[in-house]
Parts: structure tokens; C-alpha cells; sequence
């Protein structure tokens, strides 16, 4: 149970996070929702019924599950190298790390960032987009 | 014997991407080891294809370990012909990247290598949360791909594009890995061969899966969460785009039939659900591609309306829906990445693919018009292309299981399809040989420029493009043969038993 409520506790406050403009914030958020995920795979190996892995006796049953702490193990490693690379991204290409907006939406092509400009942010990128090679 | 070599699909490009990163910068040698061992796994999953003619599947427990705790890789028909087609792709866009010169890029290859070692991985696996692990392995190159090979100098673009791919995608991945905690917390099991028809017999299990299935569904980009694929493939380097096409978006619809067949057993409650969504993915994505103002991100939109039909082959669960699914799929690979490679040709040649900039590509082009226009109708679903054998099976396939609203559907989405197609057709290949009018922002001295003769589409540049849409011809005239291998993958899924018995006696 209370695994259960910190997962539901950890997820609202990444969805919160995820509606933020800042891409700095979306990573926090994403930070959380992995840890969420851990907690979910930790619950998955039975919390409630087993015991702690050393110190207990050998009883296949309440020792605890290894299998989802191997899962727990490779889904952070996972999460954190994406994590760093999402940071990258966060502080490359532009002044300001607003997540994408119609402006500068690529798939509306070079040609929309005439609309773009009344927009006062991303129009100044719209127009840098516009370097061909 | 076949068993124990198909974990070498996923190890050798892992090795030989990390031994080509230790020898430092050389774009000659890079490219020669990636093609020679992109080569190769195509070759060894075409006798794979063979192997498994007479249906039957072949699994193995990596390092002998009993089963239940080896990983297990598996392969029956239907993963070795997504081998065969993923591995063509893969050959036929890292020949576009050397030649439209985004593959010198100093990781391209490693790059790719792992890549192609999660590609595979994902299509052999017979483990849940290896699923997980071989997604991730191919994403993560994918990124770096993303970036590396973005378009020209155009910065915030490429970074908007791919800060909205990354997050977008491990968003999913983490769903898909909560799905996976509740699986092994109702079912005990992670292992696809214990969880054969688990969730048939058990609807706690069952959701849990669908957990899963969601997230693949955002991977495949079903409606109504498709809206992330037409917004970031545009926005990276025509190579990467035919590329991704043809691995990603794929690689999860294949997941979706391996779960369903083996796991759901081909329950018939929830195919109702499926016919519902996937109809109007058709739909939606069709009208999206009429909106949409480039060449790419029209055929990004047409995308999802076309994966609405690979997948109602799925929500049929009929032999023949499934036959006509998975031909589907293949056609499918085959000409999106043609049309990508055609469009992008041009885009790489011509420096814009917006409608409007460009006129009369035919007359300059003849080679890549002929091959665009092959592609375009077979995706269109005309004769005698295989586009048109992949609709008609599958119309013919929703006829017969009583779903006549879907069949109508797919034959209106063609219509709208062929209209939006000759909008590229007319706006890019027809009309007069000279930038028009539209030409403004800067883009038209850069036309102006390209526009001797000797700038025109290189023979290398053009061949990926023609060599696929040949393979559509030849898929169309001799569909036979195709269709066959479809079906015996399809009777593979409709009766899991010999893949379950297989990864069992591993």
C-alpha cells in the first residue's frame, strides 16, 4: 500500500511537472515518473509478503524477489543516460529552453513563420530556421 | 543449431560498433564495416526466411542457462521476414546518407550498428522486459542519429524536433516499463511462452497487458496519440527519416501482433476496440496528410493513416486478416521508405520539400519522378503495384469477418490518399522546370543556385529510391510468393504453439 500511494504520489507531481513550458521542469518531471516505474517494479516482486534478500533464511518464498530488482537496476540505468542526454538537449541550440510551440514546429515548414511573428518568443526562431544549407 | 547463431544478429553489430569507435575518425573504413555487416544480416535473415518456409520457429536460452532464467531470443517466420525488410532498409538509407554525404558524421556508424542490434533484438526476443531493453537500445541511437544527421544548419529546429522525439518517447518507454511491473506482479512471469494465453484466462493480467499494448500504441502512433510522428520526422535529415519510418513505427506494430497472438491467444472480446481505433487512425491521418504543407510531413501524416491499416489486420485475428496485416506490413516498409528517399533526393538536392517552392522536378528528374510515382500509387492501392494486392487481401479479409464499415472506410482513405499524393505530384514533379513564384525567404538563390545541370540528383542518390520501388513492382507482379511467406507467418500467429514450444525448449 504504501509503495502503491508513493507511485500514485510521484506520478501526480511528474504530470504537474509535464505541463510546465520549461524543458528543464519536463526532465524533473521525467526524473520522478522514472522513479514511479521503479516503485511499480518493486511492488510487481511482492513487497508486502517477502522479507529483506540477506539475513533471513533461505526460504525461496519470503526472500525477496531478485528479478525485479535486476529490472529496477537496468530501468535506471536506462532512465539516467536518457536523462543526461535530455539535458543536453535542454541547453543546446537556443538562449531560452521553451519546449516547441506552432511557431517552430517543423512540420509546419519554413514558409509559416510569417504567421509566427506575431508571437513574440519563437518568432525570432522561426526566423533562424530558415538557414538552408 | 539455427537457435544458437540468432543471438549473433544482436552481438556482432554491438562488438563491431564499440571496436568502431575505438578507431577513431575514419568515414572510409565506417562505412565499409557498417555496410558489409548491414549486408550480412540482411543475407542471414533471408535464410532465416528460407529456414522457416514450412512454418515451425527456433528459440534459444543465451548461454544455456535452463529456461526461465536464459534469456531467450526466438524466431519464426513473421521475425524473419521483418529481419529480412529492416535490414533492407537499413542497407538502402545508409547508402542515401553516404550519398547525400550526412553519414561522415564521426558516430554515424556505431551509431547505426547499434541501431541495427536493437532493431533485431526487439524482432527476436521472446522476454517482456528484454522488449523493454531492445526498444531502448535501438532509441538511444536513434537520438544521437536524430541530431547528428538533422538538416543543414537549421539548429532550433532540429533540437524543437528532438527534444519533442526524446521525451515523447521515454514517456512511453516508461509506461511500457510500468505495464511490465504489473504483468510480472499478476502473472509471475515476464517470459512470453508462460504468459501464452495468460490474459485470455485472466482479465487482471489482461489489463496489465494492455498497459503495454498502449504504449506501444504511441509507438506505432495510433490516433488519438499520433500526433507526436508528423511533428519530429520531418524535422531531421531525409536519410533518418526513410529510416526511422521503416524501423521504428514498425518494430512496435510487430510487438503488438507478437503480444496479441501469443499472449492474448487471439481473444475475440477486445477486437471490437481495435477495428474501432484503427479505422479511425485511417481516417484521421489521411486528412491530416491534406492539411499538411511539405512533402515529408505529408507523408509523415499518411504514415499514421496507413499504420491504422497494418494494425486492422491485427483487430481482424482472422488467418486471412493476419495474412493480409503482415503483407501489408511489408509493403508498407518497403514503399514509405521509398517515397521518403525519392522526396528527400530531391529535398537534398533542391534544399526545400514545402509545396509550392518547387515545380517541374520531373523534366530535371525523370528517374526519381518514375520511382515516385510507382511508390505513390502502390500506396495508393492501384494495379499492379503491391500496394494494391495488400488492400484488396485486406478488404477482402474484413468482407469475410462481417466488419463491412471497416472495408469501406480503407476504400475512402485510398481515394483521399491518391488525391493527396498528386498534390505532391503536382506541386513538386508537374509544371513548369523553374522555381515559382512562392520561392521567397531566402530559399530562392539557394534554387536558383542548384539549378545547373551539373547539379542535378546523383546516380547514387537516386538508387535506394529506385531499387525499393522496383521491389514494389516486383511484389505486385509476383505477389504470390510474398503472399505465401505472409501466410505462413500468419498461421504462426493464429496458432502460437510451435513458437510457445519452441522458447520453452530452449
Amino acid at each position: 500500500m504504501t509503495v502503491a500511494i508513493t507511485a500514485g504520489v510521484l506520478v501526480a507531481g511528474a504530470v504537474y511537472l509535464f505541463l510546465k513550458r520549461e524543458m528543464l521542469r519536463v526532465i524533473l518531471g521525467f526524473v520522478l515518473l522514472g522513479h514511479a516505474g521503479n516503485m511499480i517494479l518493486m511492488a510487481a516482486g511482492g513487497t508486502s509478503r517477502r522479507a529483506e534478500p540477506f539475513g533471513t533464511p533461505e526460504e525461496p518464498a519470503t526472500v525477496a524477489d531478485p528479478l525485479p530488482q535486476a529490472f529496477v537496476l537496468t530501468a535506471i540505468v536506462i532512465a539516467f543516460s536518457i536523462t543526461i542526454f535530455m539535458l543536453v538537449l535542454s541547453a543546446t541550440g537556443t538562449e531560452n529552453d521553451d519546449t516547441t510551440d506552432g511557431a517552430n514546429d517543423p512540420a509546419n515548414g519554413p514558409t509559416d513563420s510569417a504567421d509566427g511573428t506575431s508571437q513574440p518568443r519563437p518568432a525570432r526562431h522561426g526566423a533562424r530556421t530558415e538557414e538552408h544549407p | 543449431m539455427i537457435g544458437s547463431l540468432l543471438a549473433l544478429l544482436v552481438a556482432v553489430p554491438l562488438v563491431a560498433a564499440g571496436v568502431l569507435m575505438m578507431t577513431g575518425h575514419r568515414p572510409r573504413l565506417h562505412a565499409t564495416v557498417l555496410l558489409t555487416i548491414l549486408i550480412g544480416s540482411t543475407g542471414s535473415s533471408a535464410l532465416l526466411v528460407y529456414a522457416f518456409a514450412d512454418g515451425g520457429a527456433v528459440a534459444h536460452g543465451v548461454g544455456s542457462w535452463p529456461f526461465g532464467i536464459a534469456i531467450p531470443f526466438a524466431a519464426d517466420m513473421f521475425a524473419a521476414l521483418m529481419l529480412t525488410v529492416t535490414g533492407l532498409l537499413a542497407v538502402t538509407c545508409v547508402v542515401f546518407a553516404i550519398a547525400s554525404r550526412k553519414a561522415s558524421a564521426r558516430f554515424f556508424a556505431p551509431l547505426m550498428l547499434v541501431l541495427l542490434a536493437g532493431v533485431n533484438g526487439v524482432l527476436l526476443t521472446a522476454d517482456l522486459f528484454n522488449l523493454f531493453v531492445f526498444i531502448e537500445v535501438m532509441l538511444l541511437p536513434s537520438y544521437g542519429l536524430f541530431v547528428l544527421a538533422a538538416q543543414g544548419k537549421a539548429a532550433l529546429r532540429q533540437i524543437a524536433g528532438a527534444r519533442l522525439y526524446v521525451t515523447l518517447n521515454l514517456l512511453t518507454s516508461t509506461i511500457f516499463l510500468a505495464g511490465v511491473g504489473f504483468i510480472y506482479g499478476t502473472a509471475g512471469t515476464v517470459n512470453l511462452a508462460e504468459l501464452a494465453a495468460a490474459a485470455k484466462a485472466d482479465d487482471t493480467v489482461a489489463i496489465a497487458v494492455l498497459v503495454c499494448l498502449f504504449a506501444l500504441g504511441i509507438k506505432a502512433s495510433i490516433v488519438p496519440v499520433h500526433g507526436w510522428l508528423a511533428r519530429t520526422y520531418p524535422a531531421t535529415s531525409p536519410a533518418i527519416t526513410a529510416l526511422f519510418s521503416g524501423l521504428h513505427t514498425k518494430v512496435a506494430i510487430y510487438a503488438i501482433y507478437r503480444i496479441y497472438a501469443v499472449v492474448f491467444d487471439g481473444d475475440t472480446r477486445w477486437l471490437w476496440i481495435g477495428v474501432l481505433i484503427f479505422s479511425a487512425t485511417m481516417i484521421i491521418g489521411v486528412f491530416g496528410a491534406v492539411g499538411a504543407g511539405t512533402t515529408r510531413s505529408i507523408l509523415a501524416f499518411h504514415m499514421v493513416s496507413q499504420i491504422g491499416y497494418i494494425l486492422l489486420g491485427v483487430a481482424l485475428f482472422t488467418e486471412a486478416g493476419l495474412t493480409a496485416g503482415i503483407f501489408y506490413l511489408l509493403h508498407h516498409m518497403i514503399v514509405k521508405a521509398s517515397l521518403f528517399l525519392s522526396t528527400g533526393a530531391i529535398e537534398v538536392r533542391y534544399g526545400t520539400g514545402t509545396i509550392g517552392q518547387l515545380s517541374g522536378i520531373a523534366k530535371r528528374e525523370p528517374v526519381i519522378a518514375v520511382a515516385f510515382f510507382i511508390a505513390a500509387l502502390s500506396l495508393a492501392g492501384l494495379p499492379p503495384f503491391s500496394g494494391f494486392v495488400a488492400k484488396l487481401s485486406l478488404i477482402i479479409a474484413s468482407v469475410d469477418a462481417g466488419q463491412i464499415a471497416a472495408a469501406v472506410v480503407m476504400l475512402l482513405v485510398s481515394l483521399i490518399t491518391l488525391l493527396s499524393m498528386l498534390k505532391i505530384w503536382s506541386g513538386v514533379f508537374w509544371g513548369k522546370d523553374e522555381v515559382a513564384d512562392g520561392g521567397q525567404l531566402g530559399t530562392a538563390p539557394v534554387l536558383t543556385a542548384t539549378r545547373e545541370k551539373t547539379q542535378r540528383v546523383g546516380a547514387l542518390l537516386a538508387a535506394p529510391a529506385v531499387l525499393l520501388a522496383a521491389i514494389t513492382v516486383g511484389f505486385g507482379l509476383g505477389a504470390e510468393l510474398l503472399l505465401s511467406l505472409s501466410q505462413t507467418a500468419a498461421a504462426g500467429l493464429a496458432d502460437p504453439t510451435a513458437y510457445i514450444e519452441a522458447v520453452i525448449n530452449s
